[in-house]
């Protein structure tokens, strides 16, 4: 038996190893056959030759950015009302109810991002200088999505200060606010960091949404208003995947594929790598 | 210059000590605090009431319209009085059996060997964190694997762009989450279960399979499901290794013919080739098929959380 259940456990380092040798083998091949002029140039389009990989890095920034905006105010206030001033009960009740905000499907929210949150929001935000499809809204609808991870991350890591240290504050007659924040949020501050690594993390691999609702499908030029169509390293790896008989006969658009991925794997193993290590610091500490 | 008497200070210290102690309603730095994180609570939840009162109002036009032959009708991306969700719910359907069939006992398996067997060993530790790296890899690179591997490499086991090679790409991308589950499972079964089971004479594989098994079964359940949830909601590594988008022609094929001739969809990948469409009439068929899935999401994860809470064991 144990044999058995050791080739299931190398088979999930197959997966990886798998990962890396397709990411690479093609993203190298696309490196050296592209002409290095094409990777910085006015915009991406793909199908024309034109990789300009900046567009789809600020792309991607824009609209992490914006969503963080949104879920680390949201996300942390989340997390910090029910660990520290919720009464139990009513935090059994709440609890679950954020969790089914974590099991929205993307594609879900990517279309109330065109039906609600661009009509009624960014509009009334802007005046109406938005179009229908923009990174903001996108950006919006991302954060929503992230919303969960940091509040459940965070929360586990301000539930995991000991009780001793919050006795000690209001034994010296602080009130809950300034124990709230002067002593269990900086004694929890390397677990919340991590909650904001790993939602950043996701929010940069988020496809759906951007896919859906920031517009630009086939390629888009070099732009930095949020409220103009844009696109990510995900949505322009959607874009060139579907109908990508058409793509693989045109060799570098179909391997420009791998290349976006490749890069798009490597941030965000490392941003989950120093986020899952913060999250085990904090199990350590107490 | 006074001199306070005794009695004057004590007064005043008892008045003083009456306030702070009785006062605390007078703390409004506190209550403002406590409104204002209490407003990010009630936000995160207005945004979930505000997304199923905006799906249901867009979704209407075809719910009250339609909803029989939108549940029966195929993927039509041209024509929104012909489009539904039969091929899409269908679609579905086989790839969650595919994950089951695939992903839960090589997940489960993996699980029992770092938490029963491996112990800390190098090996162990590798395995541990390869898996927790793996769970954070955006689903977009798994299309990518998917593509190479399940589409191309073995195209000849897979048919290429079929439902089997898009439910063996969804089952890889759920692994992480039901082998990082059922470890969190079988790690809260006690070791005193184990050392009974060894006392009388059991071998390792029996104190598994008769003690620790069925007491992480309820843990090891709800993994699974949220697992199955995860992977019905996902589309984008589907539009890599081939889900259709726009019109699916062979309708009507057997599961069987599906199998075999390729040409699959499903309920994500539907919503996004209708959310791609512009006019009020197609808003309404995606809002329909949005709120279908969230329904189904929504069902799915319920019961996951409810198995948590009924069968929670407390040791």
């Amino acid at each position: 038996m144990r044999l058995i259940f050791s080739a299931a456990a190398v088979a999930t380092l197959a997966i990886s190893i798998l990962i890396i040798y397709t990411l690479v083998k093609d993203a190298w091949g696309f490196f050296i056959d592209v002409p290095k002029g094409d990777l910085w140039n006015i915009g991406w389009f793909p199908r024309r030759g034109i990789f300009d990989i900046k567009t789809l890095i600020l792309g991607t920034l824009m609209v992490t950015g914006i969503a963080m905006l949104i879920a680390v105010p949201l996300g942390l206030g989340v997390a910090i009302y029910l660990s520290e001033f919720a009464a139990p009960r009513v935090r059994r009740v709440l609890k679950p109810i954020i969790e089914v905000l974590a099991g929205i499907p993307s594609v879900v929210l990517g279309y109330f991002a065109i039906s609600f949150i661009n009509p009624n929001i960014i509009t009334a935000l802007v005046g109406g200088s938005n179009k229908a499809f923009n990174v903001a809204a996108a950006g919006v609808a991302v954060g929503i999505l992230t919303i969960p991870i940091i509040a459940s991350v965070s929360e586990d890591a301000l539930r995991a200060v000991p009780m001793a240290l919050r006795e000690a504050s209001y034994g010296l007659g602080a009130r809950r606010v300034s124990t709230t924040f002067r002593v269990v949020f900086p004694a929890a501050i390397s677990g919340i960091v991590a909650a904001l690594i790993l939602g950043i993390s996701r929010a940069i691999g988020e496809t759906m949404v951007v896919a859906i609702a920031a517009g630009a499908v086939g390629g888009g030029l070099f732009s930095t208003d949020p409220f103009q169509p844009g696109q990510t390293m995900t949505a322009a790896m959607a874009a060139l995947g579907f109908g990508s008989d058409q793509v693989a006969g045109s060799g570098l658009a179909f391997q420009s594929l791998f290349f976006i991925g490749f890069l798009l794997f490597v941030i965000t193993l490392v941003l989950n790598m120093i986020g899952d290590r913060l999250v085990r610091k904090v199990r350590e500490e107490y | 210059m006074s001199i306070a008497t005794p009695d004057r200070f004590g007064a005043q210290s008892a008045a003083s000590l009456t306030e702070r102690l009785t006062g605390a309603r007078r703390d409004v730095r506190g209550r403002i605090v406590e409104w204002i994180l209490l407003s990010a609570l009630g936000l995160s939840l207005l945004i979930l009431v505000a997304l199923v009162v905006n799906l249901v109002d867009r979704a209407w036009p075809v719910l009250d319209g339609r909803l029989g032959d939108f549940l029966s009708s195929g993927l039509d991306a041209s024509n929104a009085a012909e489009a539904g969700v039969w091929q899409a719910i269908r679609g579905t359907l086989t790839l969650a059996i595919i994950v089951a069939i695939v992903a839960f006992p090589l997940g489960i398996a993996c699980a029992i060997y770092l938490e029963e067997y491996a112990g800390q060993s190098r090996i162990a530790r590798l395995i541990r964190i390869n898996v927790r790296n793996l769970a954070g890899v955006p689903s977009i690179v798994y299309g990518i694997l998917g593509l190479t591997i399940f589409v191309k490499f073995a195209g000849g086991l897979t048919g290429g762009r079929t439902v089997i090679a898009g439910g063996l790409t969804l089952a890889t991308l759920v692994l992480p989450v039901v082998i990082i589950t059922a470890s969190e499972a079988l790690r809260a079964v006690p070791q005193s279960i184990r050392e009974g089971a060894l006392g009388v004479g059991a071998t390792k594989w029996e104190a598994v399979r008769s003690h620790v098994l069925p007491s992480a079964a309820p843990g090891i359940l709800t993994g699974t499901v949220l697992a199955l949830s995860r992977a019905a909601g996902e589309a984008a590594p589907l539009l890599l290794v081939g889900g259709i988008t726009g019109l699916l022609r062979t309708g009507n094929q057997s599961i069987w013919q599906q199998i075999t001739e390729g040409g699959f969809t499903s309920m994500p990948v539907a919503i996004f080739s209708y959310a791609r469409q512009t006019g009020a009439d197609f808003q309404a068929v995606t809002g329909a098929a949005s709120l279908i899935l969230l329904v189904l999401v929504i069902i799915i994860n319920g019961l996951a959380i409810w198995l948590r809470n009924r069968f929670e064991s407390r040791w």
